[in-house]
């Protein structure tokens, strides 16, 4: 059974609708990835999930509880933690204290410790005391994404963690997702490097225009489905 | 010779001052909400204090250490079932409705404890000064600036030494990612008008001790409050301790040339540290 599922999910800013009846699945230890040109509405469905927007009721299953409805700080108690798109560091708090807030809502106890992500990201060690902006972008992104963990996710989804860094500081990052992995979380990763989603993801979802275009695993995809489901069928 | 005293009464007026406004530095650094009730609400405390000391038969110490609890409630339930309501993009609402309640407030008061003016009753303590070299020092000012002090060092503790300061921090940079932490800002600033109503308390024991209080002397602790804050930059608690200071030494001095120019030398120090500083001493490095 499904661990986090959307069903039929819609989502609007005012008048313009983003998400037409957007359906993805991620099962318990399972990666997916979410790929799709600016504007499919990627992060418009990361942020329904999360709760930052008012779902309908029954639009978001999370361990066979309809979730549609909850607020933001209540669903990452339940356990889906979400890497926001742009990092999102707390300015005024250091590395260490944007790690423990992380904490914040999580309710009991867990793989992830402070100690546990510095040994994912020993950088973020070296560098506890500094403010957490006064980073590197990629450290800054290690910070938020060990903020996330912090929390002890069930699911953690991954806005374009990738976005704005070079291709050695992304390799870093991603070297951690095995490791996350393993601690038993599921994993949904939007990203715009399809090479990097389909190493990483055990199945790939396309979108564009607020709808799923294109869904299976990476081996079964060949590029021109992709590029269709892309930008549009070529006809 | 007689300078030196002057403007140590003025640094220890400037506690006074820095009390009325730390609740409103508080909020404001929290939030972003103006609270044009604060005076207000300071001389609401000072009758609660007045209603225990008369009722009970309590010190006003003590008294002011019951009132603190209670505030506390109040300043929570204020922030949870109206101020938040207000608070969004738009910053006209939460004045609306700041005003309206210090003017209800007021009336309130009025109708409750009439317009004669009151004060909580002193002891030889209270009153007692004592000589330090070419200064007099008063026992009731110094406590005054001893509580000031004392404040400012407890909410730069709580703020950066507790889960709920690192709350507060994060809230206050961005709403919509602390709300990913699982932190619900609706009760995080909840908590924070709660404490400032604590401060709120402490302001009102002095006010209360140190001169006369009616139902409508609110709006002016609310204008040295307010330039205070502002001298000090918005949100910095120990620029509020300086920006009172800074009125209260410029009180003290324009008082002590002419005794009409005491308020108006406040005010005109505030204007000048906006024209050379229009963001304040110690204005925060983000916004």
């Amino acid at each position: 059974m499904a661990l986090l599922q959307t069903i039929a999910l819609t989502a609007h800013y005012g008048d313009f609708q983003a998400l037409f009846g957007v359906d993805i699945e991620v099962s318990e230890h399972e990666t997916i990835a979410i790929i799709g040109a600016n504007g499919a509405g990627k992060t418009t469905l990361m942020r329904s999930i999360a709760g930052v927007l008012k779902n309908a009721a029954g639009a978001v299953r999370f361990d066979g509880v309809d979730v549609g409805t909850l607020p933001a700080e209540e669903i990452v108690t339940q356990g889906v933690a979400m890497v926001p798109e742009g990092r999102k560091l707390f300015p005024s708090l250091s590395v260490e204290e944007n790690l423990l807030i992380g904490a914040y809502g999580r309710k009991g106890g867990g793989y992830w410790t402070l100690d546990a992500i510095y040994d994912l990201f020993p950088i973020l060690g070296d560098r506890r005391h500094n403010p957490g902006t006064a980073l590197s972008g990629g450290q800054q992104q290690m910070v938020a994404i060990g903020r996330a963990l912090m929390s002890n996710p069930r699911v953690l989804l991954c806005d374009e963690i990738s976005l704005g860094l070079a291709p050695v500081v992304i390799k870093d990052i991603y070297r951690a997702v095995p490791k996350i992995k393993k601690s038993g979380a599921s994993l949904i990763v939007v990203e715009q490097d399809i090479a990097q989603a389909l190493a990483v993801a055990d199945r790939v979802y396309c979108m564009m225009e607020g709808r799923v275009t294109l869904t299976g695993r990476p081996e079964s995809l060949n590029r021109d489905a992709i590029h269709d489901a892309y930008f549009g069928a070529s006809k | 010779m007689i300078w030196v005293d002057t403007i140590a009464q003025g640094v220890l007026l400037g506690g006074l001052y820095a009390l009325f406004a730390a609740g409103l530095s508080l909020v404001f650094g929290i939030m972003r909400l103006v609270n044009l009730a604060h005076g207000d609400l300071i001389v609401m405390g000072a009758y609660l204090i007045l209603l225990l000391v008369t009722l009970l038969g309590l010190p006003p110490f003590l008294a002011a250490a019951v009132a603190m609890p209670l505030m506390f409630c109040i300043g929570w339930c204020l922030q949870k079932f109206l101020l938040n309501r207000t608070l969004g993009d738009d910053i006209l609402p939460p004045l609306l409705v700041t005003f309206g309640l210090s003017i209800a407030l007021q009336n309130a008061l009025l109708e409750g404890f009439s317009a004669d003016s009151q004060r909580l009753p002193t002891n030889a303590m209270t009153t007692a000064s004592f000589q330090a070299g070419p200064i007099s020092l008063g026992v009731m000012p110094l406590l005054t600036f001893g509580s000031a002090v004392l404040v400012i060092i407890g909410l730069n503790q709580l703020f950066y030494r507790t889960e709920l300061g690192r709350a507060f921090r994060a809230t206050s940079d961005d709403a919509t990612t602390a709300s990913l932490m699982g932190i619900k800002p609706a009760n995080i600033f909840a908590a924070a008008t709660g404490i400032a109503l604590v401060i709120v308390t402490i302001a009102a024991l002095y006010l209360g001790l140190r001169a006369n209080f009616d139902p409508n002397v609110g709006p002016a602790r609310l204008i040295y409050a307010f330039e205070a804050v502002i001298i000090g930059g918005l949100g910095s608690l120990w620029g509020t301790l300086a920006g009172g200071i800074i009125i209260g030494v410029a009180q003290t001095v324009g008082a002590a040339i002419n005794p009409e120019w005491q308020i108006l030398s406040g005010h005109i120090a505030f204007l000048l540290v906006l024209l050379v500083r229009p963001r304040g001493l110690f204005p925060r490095a983000h916004d």
